[in-house]
């Protein structure tokens, strides 16, 4: 049996120019829509989430003079798929503050099927009833399975369903950087 | 990890270091408002008891509703046992209406082993007699890593009814594979040949074994285990080996006292130690509940592996 070496192309997406530029946008966005930083609150989903919520809460910071709170949300205790998964490693959930009547401002790297923000929803209201939820990814890669859209989109990326999307953090991976694999 | 948890003895460093990073994530659940995650839903879990537990009953069942699992108790003074079933049988019954975790506690040592081999259901021990009780032994060093930051180079002593003692075994299994110096004490003969081969040291003299301690585990005088004279009497006993303010003095300032329950006042420790500021006894009950969390969603939430199938 001959076995052809299985092609393995990447491509970059965002520089790390380019991912800065998205999330300033982002920032002037969400102040822009919310009329200011009053009652918002940022939660990261883990891991990428939370570190693309801490920068998102730098730019508001230097824009409007607003610190605004930043909770870590780990869905895998909502996951729809255990099953399939086996147990995947819990990090743990952190929101130090109240959600209640705050407009939370829920921030992915990429958004694909939707399942994980069904999730993410599911545990942020077992934190208290917000006034209203917002979604920021940086990738919005397609091909949902679910009725879920965000609000704030760093780049909408059509992908094939055989594609991965990579995003690269410098405080986590040491490069700021997206890329899309075909697999 | 395996299909079932029977004892520490079947763990390994890295495995034990997932259940108390897991049991970490989940004490958080316990402190919301809403203290319920939906991991489990769908599954059953059935609480099979032999022996009359308080303590551990409780926090699984609690540990299973945090987790959504639908639990059932079935406590044997209420059951068919009385009428005469077998252990074999009464689990063959429970499990044709299929269960996907059966916590077991029972008298016998090896219980939950038999139980294990002829059930598809997961098996989580819970106390077998003399032999092993892995969630007490977890939820100890859940305790003490909390207050120490590690368990690696403590010196840890335990004191008490060595011989009849499933959490001693346990605790000495699980503590010395993690790195701790385990020193026991007890009375010679509830202290049982070749102990020493669990890689503990032993000394008949309680002060020996307490000086510079960093941890002590006092053991309950299991009064319902002892069918001889072990023991002269209980006030000779508390006078020998009773944790006094005298003796806790000898340890390190910073010691933790602990005690898997039901204590026994005036017994093995004095009630002004139980309540002291290095008690740590009630803690221990409430990190109970996010170990057993840790392990049923370790064993339950995820893929039936290949030795379940």
């Amino acid at each position: 049996m001959t076995s052809r070496p299985r092609l393995r192309e990447k491509a970059q997406v965002l520089d790390d120019a380019a991912l800065d530029r998205a999330l300033t946008r982002i920032a002037h966005e969400i102040l822009e829509r919310n009329g200011g930083a009053k009652d918002l609150a940022f939660v990261g989903l883990r891991t990428r989430g939370v570190t693309l919520a801490q920068r998102l809460n730098a730019k508001i910071a230097s824009i409007d003079g607003a610190q605004l709170p930043v909770g870590t949300l780990d869905i895998t205790l909502y996951r729809d798929d255990l099953d399939m998964r086996g147990a995947p490693v819990i990090r743990g959930t952190d929101i130090p503050f109240s959600i209640k009547n705050k407009t939370v401002v829920l921030v992915d790297d990429v958004l694909y099927t939707g399942r994980t923000i069904r999730a993410a929803l599911d545990a942020l209201i077992e934190f208290g009833r917000p006034k209203a939820i917002q979604l920021i990814v940086l990738v919005d890669r397609g091909h949902r399975e679910l009725p879920i859209k965000a609000d704030y989109v760093g780049k909408n990326l059509p992908t094939s369903l055989s594609q991965s999307v990579q995003v690269h953090l410098t405080e986590i991976d040491g490069r700021d950087e997206v890329e899309i694999r075909e697999s | 990890m395996k299909k079932d948890l029977l004892g520490i003895g079947d763990l390994t460093r890295d495995e034990i270091y997932l259940v108390l990073d897991t049991a970490e994530a989940m004490r958080e659940i316990g402190q919301r408002t809403i203290k319920k995650v939906p991991t489990l839903r769908g599954k059953t879990v059935v609480n099979l008891f032999y022996e009359p537990s308080t303590r551990t009953r409780t926090s699984f069942e609690i540990a299973e509703k945090r987790l959504s699992a639908d639990t059932l108790n079935i406590a044997v003074a209420a059951s068919s046992v009385l009428k005469g079933e077998t252990l074999v049988d009464t689990a063959l019954n429970i499990e044709a209406m299929a269960p996907d975790v059966i916590v077991l506690r029972h008298a016998s040592s090896g219980a939950c082993h038999l139980l294990s081999r002829i059930c598809r259901s997961r098996v989580i021990n819970a106390g077998d007699g003399m032999h092993e009780h892995p969630t007490q032994a977890l939820l100890d060093a859940f305790t003490i890593r909390e207050h120490k930051k590690r368990i690696d180079g403590l010196k840890v002593t335990i004191v008490g009814d060595l011989m009849h003692s499933r959490v001693l075994r346990s605790n000495v299994l699980l503590l010395t594979k993690l790195g701790a110096e385990v020193w026991v004490s007890g009375p010679p003969t509830l202290v049982p040949v070749g102990i020493e081969r669990f890689g503990v040291r032993v000394s008949a003299n309680i002060g020996e074994a307490v000086e510079g301690a960093d941890v002590i585990m006092m053991l309950r005088i299991q009064q319902e285990r002892m069918n001889g004279a072990f023991i002269p009497s209980l006030r000779e006993y508390f006078n020998t080996f009773g944790m006094t303010k005298a003796r806790v003095a000898q340890a390190k300032p910073d010691v933790i006292i602990m005690h898997p329950g039901p204590m026994n006042r005036g017994v093995e420790i004095a009630s002004d130690v139980a309540d002291g500021p290095y008690s740590v006894i009630l803690e221990q009950v409430a990190n109970g509940v996010a170990v057993r969390m840790a392990v049923l969603y370790l064993l339950a939430g995820g893929v039936e592996d290949e030795t379940a199938a």
